[in-house]
């Protein structure tokens, strides 16, 4: 294993971790590598690295080996990590945040789940909130998956979870007014 | 009439969950001798220890067994307790079926059972045979020794001086103030060390309580507790004392120039030197190893220049012998000496240095004035690694322990450097971080988040030269990657060792030392500033490593203690000593050699034989000094010297009544 020089790593990504905890508001050398994120964490068994080596990459400047990771991608959001911390270092948005920069440097490290997180927020623009069953579609349709899950969606209709037609909520521009900040203020939604 | 009374303890549950005590004390009634016993709940508290005073009275009792704990948690509780019922303490035996028995035997009721009885048959058949015995009183001399002048010295003598006690303070060094004088800051709080200890030094110095001796050091102990005959040698200063005005214009004109020990070679003095400015006392020494004048007999300028007339080459090493009741030994540590490490560059590297070094490179009195420059070429380190553990913890080439210290003065090195310089990168390889005191696991906080240090868990492997630059290869174990740091200096938190020669002086103390050569303490927590000497008590790093904070809390411990010892115009003392039989005495001395304590002496008997006069020598035992370790009885061929309270016949009863 051929061994990582930490001068200069520092030297070169030091101003893109600066930026990247001004955009998280997360201070990663708070971390003390205790690993109880990792420990908690549900969807950790699929992960290419614990979330603790993420933030361990982090406070190395070791930048590409964390976008281009796919922890980054199956962290679910669920928050359990942060709320557990006992250095208050909220890591799931230390993943979002590292998500947003990997995609824009294009290192996707799940096509899918990329294709999930777009179709989402189409839907959120476009009927103020979601729409399950046509996220479902395109999401198995661009996924070519054609099929996934498939099972579960007459159960779900019967039940009156999903419908099979769109709702909107009473007021949409608001929403849509979320969505325009967010790209004026440089967001890739 | 021996009339035995048995008193069997439950300890709550410590005993009686294994040990069927109702049983043991039934047992116990068919043992010779016994006319009452009884088992009882917590035989120690107050109820407990009535209902003994009251079974000495009603049945007569003249003989107290209580089977419970070690004598050495409760044998002075219970002896407390017969006396006030009117019985000699010596009269109580117990029998330890709590460490020895139930504690031992968790899963085995009835063995253990079966053990406590026999245990208790022991030490009825020990009590019957025991003597009434008296404590004696002897003199204690109002003036207390402080062995070394650092911290925990000087804290320890302005603590008994306060108090109203005559303390001398010994030094070795020509000032005191100890390796503290050295340091820049201190954790937590960075306060500057030589402000927070020069005043204290000062008024050591001043205190009217407090004599110095320094250059000084201690040539012989005699004597016991409250009454210590101490020869110490006042090396030749070559400086009259009382005429020197400390001006020092013949440390300016010395021309000869070795290496300065304060400055741990980062920077020359002369031959006729004061360790630092703020020395106490301020007056030179002449170092007679490198003095031209010593040399060859030629130079002087020292002498002709003074204008004081101060200078003396003709003085002598003096010895000086003085008597005190209590000695407070606070001879503190040395640093490690990492030249062992191959891979660390065998201490060759000129720009890998010790923290010690660090503290005088980053000290505004020190030799760059508190400018961070590296040794080889003064340039201003960027990049600079911090090695916890070298020496500590390392059972191959160094100490199996912790030195307590590193990790928080890395933490504090780290903090200083960035203080210093902003733009610096600083790393601490480190194996775990240990942050056990008030207001450190904080200070490592901010030095993290605060002052950006990079901490790496790993023992770095190899340190070389490369350019002008020194790589450091370590494993970052929390990655599992091999890292590599580039570093301009390199900081080797070493480990604190004993001083070189602690073990000497202990033997000349008569106390004890561990593997390591640091002091013993007589108990790890119930006896933490004692030894097994007594009068004699421990004050900072001499017993094991130990950070500012708790030397100067220890040293006021042992300042306590020995002022308990000083505040007595005279002391009762332990009657378990050896006696001589003079009559069967040879005279041969072996038990002078074995007694650890020195305590046995031999003296001339003049006897009239058959008419005639004849002289013969017999052993002799200091009751002061005798510590009633029994060593001597063992090795006396002819069985003439014998322990009191655990005599022969006393001990063989005790055999008898389990094996026979």
């Amino acid at each position: 294993m051929s061994s990582v020089e930490l001068t200069s790593l520092k030297a070169k990504h030091d101003a893109e971790i600066q930026k990247l905890t001004e955009q998280s508001g997360v201070d990663a050398s708070k971390c003390y590598q205790c690993g109880k994120c990792s420990a908690g964490c549900p969807v950790a068994f699929a992960m290419d690295y614990p979330p603790r080596a993420i933030i361990r990459f982090l406070q190395l400047g070791l930048l590409d080996q964390a976008l281009r990771s796919k922890t980054i991608w199956l962290c679910a959001g669920c928050h359990t990590c942060s709320v557990r911390c006992p250095k208050e270092v909220d890591i799931a948005t230390v993943m979002e945040t590292l998500r947003i920069l990997a995609k824009k440097k294009g290192y996707i490290g799940d096509k899918n789940i990329d294709l999930f997180h777009n179709a989402f927020l189409k839907s959120v623009e476009r009927n103020g909130r979601v729409y399950e069953a046509g996220l479902v579609l395109t999401r198995n349709l661009f996924g070519r998956q054609f099929f996934r899950d498939t099972g579960h969606g007459l159960p779900m209709v019967q039940k009156g979870k999903i419908s099979m037609l769109p709702h909107s909520i009473k007021d949409n521009g608001e929403v849509k007014k979320i969505f325009e900040n967010v790209r004026k203020r440089g967001g890739n939604v | 009439m021996k009339r035995v009374g048995v008193f069997v303890c439950h300890c709550g549950t410590n005993i009686s969950g294994t040990v069927d005590c109702a049983q043991v004390a039934e047992a116990a009634k068919d043992f010779p001798n016994v006319e009452y016993s009884i088992d009882y709940k917590y035989m120690c508290s107050e109820p407990g220890q009535e209902m003994i005073k009251k079974a000495i009275e009603e049945h007569k009792l003249n003989r107290i067994v209580v089977a419970s704990c070690s004598p050495r948690m409760h044998e002075p509780t219970f002896q407390n307790c017969v006396e006030r019922a009117g019985l000699n303490p010596y009269y109580v035996e117990m029998a330890n079926i709590r460490e020895h028995c139930s504690w031992v035997h968790p899963n085995e009721k009835e063995g253990a059972t079966e053990k406590a009885i026999d245990l208790v048959r022991m030490a009825v058949a020990k009590a019957v045979r025991n003597q009434p015995l008296q404590k004696t009183t002897i003199p204690v001399t109002d003036r207390a020794l402080v062995i070394g002048g650092g911290i925990a010295g000087i804290q320890a003598a302005l603590d008994l001086a306060n108090a109203g006690h005559v303390v001398d303070i010994v030094e070795r060094e020509p000032s005191i103030g100890g390796k503290m004088a050295q340091i820049d800051k201190t954790f937590p709080t960075l306060d500057c060390s030589a402000c927070i200890l020069t005043p204290k030094m000062v008024d050591a110095a001043a205190h009217p309580n407090i004599n110095l001796l320094t250059y000084s050091e201690i040539e012989k102990v005699d004597g016991f507790v409250g009454n210590f005959d101490v020869t110490i040698r006042q090396k030749a200063r070559s400086i009259k004392m009382d005429v020197c005005t400390g001006c020092g214009i013949c440390m300016e004109k010395c021309p000869v120039k070795v290496d300065s020990e304060f400055e741990l070679g980062l920077a020359k003095r002369r031959a006729i030197y004061t360790p630092f400015p703020q020395a106490i006392p301020n007056k030179p020494v002449i170092d007679r190893e490198h003095c031209t004048y010593f040399l060859r007999g030629k130079c002087g300028i020292c002498s002709k220049l003074c204008p004081a007339g101060a200078v003396d080459y003709t003085q002598q090493d003096e010895l000086l012998t003085r008597r005190y009741g209590a000695i407070i030994v606070a001879t503190g540590f040395e640093l490690f000496d990492y030249s062992v490490y191959g891979e660390y560059g065998y201490g060759k590297y000129p720009d890998v240095i010790t923290g010690l070094q660090f503290e005088r490179l980053i000290n505004a009195s020190g030799p760059t004035m508190g400018k961070l420059q590296r040794p080889s070429d003064k340039k201003e380190p960027k990049n600079i690694v911090i090695i916890n553990c070298v020496g500590s913890r390392d059972e191959a080439k160094g100490k199996s322990y912790c030195s307590r210290t590193c990790c928080m003065y890395s933490a504090k090195h780290a903090s200083l450097i960035r203080d210093k310089i902003k733009d610096s990168n600083v790393y601490v390889f480190y194996m775990d971080m240990r942050t056990p005191g008030k207001g450190y696991e904080e200070f490592y906080d901010r030095s993290r988040e605060q002052y950006g240090t990079q901490y790496i868990r790993g023992r770095v492997s190899k340190i070389y030269p490369l350019n002008d630059k020194l790589i450091v290869r370590g494993e970052d174990t929390l990655l599992s990657q091999p890292v590599e740091v580039e570093a301009d200096l390199v900081i080797l938190a070493t480990a604190m060792v004993a001083q070189p020669d602690a073990d000497k002086l202990a033997q000349k103390i008569g106390i004890g030392y561990d593997k390591d050569n640091f002091y013993t303490e007589a108990h790890p927590k119930l006896a933490p500033v004692e030894t097994h000497t007594q009068g004699v008590y421990l004050a900072g790093a001499c017993q094991g490593p130990k950070d500012i904070p708790d030397s100067v809390a220890q040293a006021s411990a042992a300042a306590a203690k020995a002022c308990g010892l000083l505040s007595k115009p005279e002391i009762l003392t332990e009657p378990i000593v050896t006696e001589v039989d003079e009559k069967t005495c040879a005279g041969c001395g072996t038990c002078l050699l074995i007694c650890p304590y020195k305590a046995i002496d031999l003296k001339t008997l003049t006897e009239r034989i058959a008419g005639e006069i004849v002289e013969r020598k017999v052993a002799t035992v200091n009751e002061g000094l005798c510590q009633g370790c029994g060593a001597c009885t063992v090795a006396c061929r002819s069985g003439s010297i014998y322990l009191k309270h655990y005599t022969d016949e006393q001990i063989l009863a005790e055999v008898n009544a389990l094996c026979l």
